[in-house]
């Protein structure tokens, strides 16, 4: 079978000119059919959806370019977001990760889309829904893994946990709700304050939303034209309320009121990354601080002891998983297109999760850190603490 | 005579130690006031006559102690209650007596995040029972606006963690309120009620004791209870309280506490500490789940070291009972104090200052302090950071070998 199948593959090299050796043929009889890259689309481009605008004359354009470098480095991080994210829910069920487990599923697409459209240098700050943020600004999954088992090769030493990871130009990871946006203010402030041209992605859930400081945050950005990018990630329940139910008004992008604002479809990532690019460049014209409202769904309830469904029907997260999953809207855009092929994403597939695989195998065999921990870094100097007590 | 033998006698009727304790103690008060006020009138009025007028009539008072006594104690049926249903028993009784009464807080409405207020709404409605948006502050200020008002208002915060927002409501608004209006205004109709304490994997935000940080505040009544009865005779005594109460439940206990609880309702006295033990050479003080792990050190203590601890629950943090506390070391002359909260500015360091005013010639050992380290809550090394019956169990044979 194999050496018919090589046959064939060095015949059909002959023809189109290439170069036989350069043919592999995968182990375990996998046989992966090579297509010239010339069978690809390189680029197409999309309608997406229309943005809804408060106090813009004009919002994001309505078409995105996606070339298929993109669609795939977009696909890949969604997909690892995806499947770390699985595994975590499942060492979680097993006891191996302990404490609060806040999962990211289902809202792939506003991670990877924001990263698309903003630069390393940037900053971006979070609540406790963080582990594809973590992802998306650089961590590898094995730190995060570790990081959620609670071992010394996690990415904050083992001592922060699920809702406390932090990266160059990544401010976590904030369990309290709420807290982190005038933080994300600040932050902005400072960019201001350096004349770096960087912004602030600031990010929040519908449930805080309705917290008090965000107003105060809201007016100090728009006072002093903070370069901050307020974006609020509506998947519809805080915990296990719904927003018709907590919100005197649920249009979380007006809420800003004289803050201009977006309502964004998250769970497209073109559109974010559309939405996104619009926004930092209306921040980096030294505009002000915008809102963007990402709707979007988690599947997996609040935080790993929430069943999820005792306030939403099995029905429901079913109908966003078949109509509205960003990783397959993804695929099927870029297949209907001819700009990639099932192989190819199915290889992407196996590939991470034998990365997933590999950083379970380091979270969960990685030592625990050692007792000096438990006292280190409380002060910048740390006096000697004692420990008889 | 008479009377003293029929209280006496009465008292095994009503459950629990401390009623039978106080109903005991009030038979002997009782009895004495009688006698007294026999010797007092035999002076007064020789004639033998009035005697028997007296003593029927001190019987009758005696009765009527007795009966008001009852009122206060537990007695009556018992359901077998974990600490979340016992909660649940006492906001039920305070809806169905107090028709101003109203529950509020983050997802109250389906019964809690723990639970506790599983079947309110359906039963009282939900005018009564209702949930607020997730803004801390906004719960206790809007709190303080219902009780000034005039209605009971019982606020729960999620988990004691997430208090700070409300912290300036609580200090600066609550606690001033019936200071600074000369009396004509306050708002000890408000009770705060939030789940405290570690709980094995909670990490820094869902661990916390910040009782600390409310006791340095004048106006502000809290309380901590050690298991079901306690947390529904306490959590009443709250309601009924004309202070705003903080009233901490110990999350860790929820479910693992089970205790025979009576359904209808009673309270515990506040600013009352309960010693549960009785012992002679060294004072064990704390409260919430602490108390627990001190009962076993004491037992560890009385095996291996033939050391009698007495153990006390202090209950209400503030005011505390600083008499109770004070009688017991200086019947034993050693104190240890255990909390999980950071050592530093704990309130066991409260506790030891004035124990030190107080008693300090019948110290036999400095003032021993077990509690949580100087760190935040941390998430791996909970193990490590609580202090358990071992670093306990230590500082008594310290204490002893002074």
């Amino acid at each position: 079978m194999k050496t018919m199948l090589a046959i064939i593959s060095n015949a059909l090299c002959r023809m189109t000119g290439r170069n036989a050796g350069a043919q592999t043929v995968s182990e375990g009889a996998r046989v992966v059919v090579s297509r010239s890259f010339a069978d690809f689309t390189p680029q197409a481009t999309f309608d997406i959806k229309k943005c809804d605008l408060h106090r813009l004359e004009e919002g994001p354009p309505v078409k995105a370019e996606l070339t298929r470098e993109q669609g795939l480095q977009y696909y890949r991080t969604m997909q690892t977001v995806r499947r770390m994210e699985l595994k975590a829910d499942q060492l979680y069920k097993q006891k191996i990760i302990r404490g609060f487990c806040h999962l990211y599923d289902g809202q792939e697409a506003c991670a990877a889309g924001i990263e698309a459209a903003i630069n390393p240098s940037d900053h971006l700050i979070t609540a406790y829904r963080a582990h594809g943020y973590t992802y998306t600004r650089g961590v590898s999954v094995k730190e995060i893994l570790a990081e959620l088992t609670g071992r010394r090769g996690g990415v904050a030493k083992g001592k922060g946990g699920s809702m406390h990871m932090y990266a160059p130009h990544f401010y976590g990871g904030n369990g309290i709700v709420g807290a982190q946006v005038p933080l994300g203010a600040g932050i902005a402030l400072a960019c201001q304050y350096q004349g770096n041209n960087q912004v602030c992605v600031t990010l929040y859930g519908d449930g805080a939303a309705n917290q008090g400081q965000l107003f105060e945050s809201y007016n100090m950005a728009a006072l002093w034209k903070l370069p901050c990018i307020f974006i609020c990630e509506n998947n519809k329940y805080g915990m296990g309320t719904s927003v018709e139910r907590a919100a005197a008004s649920t249009d979380y992008y007006k809420r800003g009121d004289f803050i201009p604002g977006l309502r964004v479809d998250g769970m497209d990532v073109l559109c974010v990354r559309e939405a996104t690019q619009f926004a930092a460049d209306h921040c980096r014209a030294g505009k002000g601080p915008i809102i963007m409202e990402l709707q979007t769904y988690r599947y997996h309830g609040h935080s790993m002891s929430d069943p999820g469904v005792s306030y939403r029907t099995r029905e429901e997260i079913q109908e966003v998983r078949s109509k509205s999953d960003p990783i397959s809207m993804l695929k099927e855009r870029m297949l209907s297109h001819n700009m990639a092929s099932v192989e190819e994403f199915k290889e992407i597939d196996i590939e991470i999760r034998k990365q997933v695989e590999e950083a379970t195998q380091f979270a969960t065999s990685d030592p625990e850190p050692p007792l000096e921990e438990l006292c280190n870094h409380i002060f910048s100097k740390n006096p000697p603490l004692e420990m008889s007590k | 005579m008479l009377c003293f033998t029929y209280t006496y006698l009465k008292a095994p009727a009503s459950c629990g130690f401390i009623a039978t304790a106080s109903i005991r103690l009030l038979a002997i008060r009782s009895s004495l006031f009688t006698w007294l006020m026999n010797a007092e009138i035999k002076k007064q009025y020789p004639n033998a006559e009035c005697t028997k007028t007296i003593k029927i009539f001190a019987f009758f008072m005696c009765e009527v102690l007795h009966f008001f006594n009852l009122i206060g104690s537990p007695k009556g049926p018992t359901q077998k209650m974990n600490l979340f249903q016992s909660i649940t028993s006492a906001l039920d009784n305070t809806l169905a007596s107090d028709p101003t009464a109203v529950i509020f807080g983050e997802d109250v409405a389906f019964g809690g995040v723990f639970r506790c207020t599983v079947g309110l709404r359906d039963k009282y409605g939900k005018d009564r029972v209702f949930n607020t948006p997730l803004c801390e502050q906004g719960i206790v200020g809007f709190g303080i606006g219902v009780a000034v008002a005039g209605a009971t208002a019982i606020a729960e915060i999620q988990f004691a963690d997430y208090i700070f927002p409300a912290f300036d409501q609580i200090v600066n608004e609550a606690a001033k309120y019936r200071y600074r209006s000369g009396n004509l205004f306050d708002c000890g109709n408000l009770t705060i009620r939030a789940p405290w304490g570690c709980v094995g994997h909670g990490a820094l935000y869902h661990s916390q004791s910040p009782e600390a940080f409310f006791a340095h505040c004048p106006g502000l009544k809290i309380v901590i209870p050690r298991g079901p009865i306690q947390a529904k005779g306490l959590l009443l005594s709250c309601i009924a309280d004309k202070n705003p109460c903080i009233f901490f439940e110990p999350k860790i206990l929820y479910r693992a506490a089970v205790e025979q609880v009576p359904e209808e309702p009673y309270t515990i006295p506040l600013s009352q500490a309960e010693i549960l033990q009785e012992g002679s050479d060294v004072t064990l003080v704390s409260w919430g789940t602490q108390i627990h792990v001190l009962k076993e050190v004491a037992s560890m203590a009385q095996e291996k070291l033939g050391v009698s601890c007495e153990v006390i629950d202090l209950q209400t943090i503030l005011p505390w009972d600083i008499e109770t506390v004070c009688k017991s070391v200086v019947k034993t002359g050693r104190l240890l104090i255990s909390h999980e909260a950071p050592v530093t500015g704990g309130f066991a360091a409260e506790i030891s200052s004035t124990v030190q005013e107080e008693c300090f010639l019948n110290l036999e050992a400095p003032i021993s302090r077990v509690c949580g380290y100087d760190t935040p809550f941390p998430h791996i090394f909970e193990p490590f950071y609580t202090p358990d019956k071992w670093k306990c169990f230590e500082a008594i044979k310290k204490m002893i070998n002074y």
